[in-house]
């Protein structure tokens, strides 16, 4: 089978270029890509994209799907749903679920229910210690054997130091990669906002950004004592990426990601105490954003994630210190990272090597390219099309998404998974 | 000028104008308070729910008081021995006492902005007894109407307030209170009792009891929670008490005919000297009490007034 996706303008993260151009696709495999002018071959199929960007599919580090455990609030359908219609080609899972996953019966069982119901790739990462409880060891060898494509245990930061870093030495030793979640916890305990004039007006409980350096600082530490391979999931403060840019400078392997919500959103979203805005680690200032979004620019950040967390209405309906943390962010994080495109932060290119090119490094994964021999895992959007977000019309089982009734500008047309559409617009 | 406010949530949605009112009327009802019959039918027929998730015994009592002299029907329910013990979510326990059509829900909470979310859910007037570290707001407005009182004014005044400021809901009500009227405010604390970004907010700040008290007109002091010690916020009360309890020493650094407020329960030797408190030449801590019921029965005739127009305006048969 041979479709032919044509009249495309075509991203391409590892040449940082975009171009016209026409992109084949032979069963799930890139097997040519033709610029424009260049004569076509014969094709089963033959997409006429008019001239809208055609991408690599979006690797989305850090997915939470509620299985095992809360299956009411996403299941791996759900989420292939939503992830499709959102340009995520592959969906790297959280393993906080209900159990932990850490241990290889527990991700074989979420591997089997992705493989079932799942419309794109599912990878999924494994718990660093049982039960995230940062006591013992998750059997990091079977679980890789299982598929595991990264150890961690997500917000739950370890505050031994010691096993930490036998942690990171045994992961090391594997070949394993450690992501971790750079928030003091000491500091951080019962913060739901950061701390500033802001935070203060409204009486919430707040944490300062140097709770987020610190923890950096140590991790950092630690990653040079062991010389493990480390990613912290999201920054979101100004303050730790002198710590990020010195740490790269050394030669330790480390990246760093950042979500959708600390590059567009700042503390001042959370007026009212909409606790659609609460997220972990809090909102931050204007001055974090901006830096989030130049760190992005210059390739400091790695990686951009939707850091999907459904959480049903009843956990949001209460007062903002009580509810639930976190926001949906598979289908909103294609049009909302197209803000820093539209605000002239980066240029596309550059934008998709933290969406898929540098994703798929980091796991080692042939995806994320826009190359013949890459799997074709593509998203095909329009750059421009304006829409009023209506959070009922989410795929996910949980509608929390902060974006709700903001104007926002971008929407996917068409996505492909292995060759294979999983979705088109309706 | 109309009083058009459907809830009372706090000093900071409040205009210049509606502060006005409310103190105004409030005099009226000092007047009131002090004759024998205390009793009047502005509220009559009507309900009003006291909730409070948290202790209180001097603010719940004064919207008591103040609730059944304008004549309404008053119902104190003490939710930390309630449904909230049971899971009951803070929003099915507004919407069950919404069945029962009060006119009037006082609402007290631990959290900020829970007294938001609750308003927004039920159809009466809802009065913010005090929600977290956030708002107070009628503490604020009796703190006004005893300034008033004892100033002539609450414009180009210059005010102290000392003490915890940081978990103080009373503190923030009243530079939000005290700034709208255009009175200068200082705040007087060790940097551990004071929030991140206050400097910020229209306030000078200082550390020494004696330069902050320097000249002001009023001295509004704090409780400070003993359990402040605990978190490491200060080292021990005695240090506290010699630094920034306010002592009749520091105290002379004020204008000599500033008054002194706290919005009570006091600790006396910790926070206040037991002498100056109890001194009637500066003190004016009891009649802080007494304003208190005044200006909450105000509040509540304003707001169910308020509320009566803006259901007429939308062609509702009350």
């Amino acid at each position: 089978m041979t479709t032919i996706l044509t009249n495309a303008r075509l991203i391409d993260p590892e040449t940082a270029t975009e171009f016209y151009g026409s992109v084949v696709i032979q069963d799930d495999i890139i097997s040519q890509i033709i610029a424009d002018g260049d004569t076509l071959p014969k094709g089963d199929e033959i997409i006429d994209c008019n001239g809208k960007y055609l991408a690599p599919g979006i690797i989305d580090i850090g997915v939470k799907v509620c299985e095992p455990g809360e299956r009411h609030k996403e299941s791996f359908r759900t989420a292939g749903e939503a992830a499709a219609a959102g340009g995520v080609t592959t969906m790297v899972v959280r393993p906080d679920t209900e159990p932990a996953v850490d241990s290889p019966e527990t991700l074989q069982f979420a591997l089997r229910r992705a493989l079932d119901v799942s419309l794109v790739n599912v990878l999924p990462m494994a718990a660093l210690t049982k039960d995230r409880a940062g006591r013992e060891m998750a059997e990091i060898g079977f679980l890789l054997d299982a598929g595991a494509v990264a150890f961690t245990d997500c917000d739950a930061v370890n505050r031994d130091n010691k096993i930490f870093g036998r942690c990171l030495s045994y992961a090391n030793a594997m070949g394993a990669l450690v992501i971790g979640h750079a928030q003091e916890p000491v500091m951080s305990d019962g913060a739901c906002a950061t701390s500033g004039p802001f935070a203060s007006k409204l009486g919430l409980p707040a944490v300062s950004t140097m709770a987020e350096r610190i923890q950096l600082e140590r991790d950092m530490a630690l990653v040079e004592m062991t010389g493990a391979r480390y990613h912290v999931d999201q920054l979101s403060s100004a303050v730790s990426l002198p710590v990020l840019e010195r740490a790269k400078a050394a030669g330790l392997r480390v990246t760093a990601g950042v979500s959708i919500h600390h590059l567009t959103l700042n503390e001042l979203d959370i007026d009212g105490y909409r606790t659609f805005f609460k997220v972990k680690p809090p909102l931050r200032s204007e001055t974090d954003r901006l830096a989030m979004a130049e760190a992005v620019a210059s390739g400091l950040i790695d990686v951009i994630c939707s850091m999907h967390t459904p959480q049903d209405e009843e956990s949001k309906r209460l007062p903002f210190e009580e509810a639930a943390s976190g926001a949906v962010g598979l289908e909103t994080l294609l049009p909302a990272v197209l803000s820093l495109v539209h605000a002239g932060h980066m240029e596309l290119p550059v934008l998709w090597q933290a969406l898929s090119l540098n994703p798929a490094k980091l796991l080692g994964l042939d995806a994320g390219r826009l190359a013949v021999g890459a799997p074709a895992d593509l998203v095909l959007f329009d750059m421009h099309k304006p829409f009023v977000m209506d959070r009922f019309k989410l795929r996910s089982r949980c509608k929390n998404t902060p974006f709700d009734e903001r104007r926002m500008q971008g929407a996917v047309l068409r996505t492909f998974v292995g060759g294979a559409e999983v979705y088109s617009v309706p | 000028m109309t009083f058009t406010a459907q809830h009372l949530l706090g000093i900071e949605h409040l205009s210049r104008d509606d502060i006005v009112s409310i103190l105004d009327l409030a005099e009226q009802y000092v007047a009131l308070n002090r004759q024998p019959h205390k009793h009047v039918d502005t509220l009559a027929g009507m309900t009003q729910i006291n909730m409070f998730f948290e202790n209180s015994t001097r603010t719940q009592s004064s919207f008591e008081i103040a609730g059944k002299r304008l004549g309404a029907d008053v119902m104190n329910m003490a939710m930390g021995a309630s449904s909230i013990k049971k899971g009951e979510t803070l929003i099915d326990t507004a919407l069950t006492l919404n069945a029962m059509n009060p006119d009037l829900l006082v609402v007290r909470h631990p959290h900020s902005g829970a007294v938001d979310l609750l308003s927004e859910k039920v159809n009466c007037a809802v009065l913010n007894g005090g929600d977290g570290r956030h708002e107070h707001p009628t503490q604020a407005l009796l703190d006004a109407l005893t300034i008033r009182r004892a100033k002539g004014r609450l414009h180009r005044l210059s005010v102290a307030i000392c003490g915890d400021i940081a978990h103080s809901r009373v503190a923030r009500s009243n530079i939000f209170l005290l700034n709208k009227m255009e009175s200068r405010i200082r705040l007087i604390a060790p940097v551990t009792l004071l929030p991140a970004g206050i400097d910020q907010f229209g306030v000078e700040v200082f550390d020494d009891m004696a330069k902050g008290l320097e000249g002001v007109d009023v001295v509004m002091m704090l409780r400070l929670q003993r359990e402040r010690m605990d978190g490491a916020f200060i080292p021990s009360p005695r240090e506290y008490y010699h630094r920034w309890g306010l002592t009749a020493e520091k105290l002379s650094h004020a204008k000599e005919d500033a008054i002194v407020m706290h919005p009570g329960p006091m600790n006396r030797g910790v926070e206040i000297d037991g002498d100056i408190a109890d001194d009637l030449s500066r003190s004016v801590i009891q009649e802080q009490v007494e304003m208190g019921v005044a200006v909450r029965m105000a509040a509540m005739e304003l707001l169910v007034k308020a509320r009566r127009e803006a259901q007429r305006d939308v062609g509702v048969i009350v």
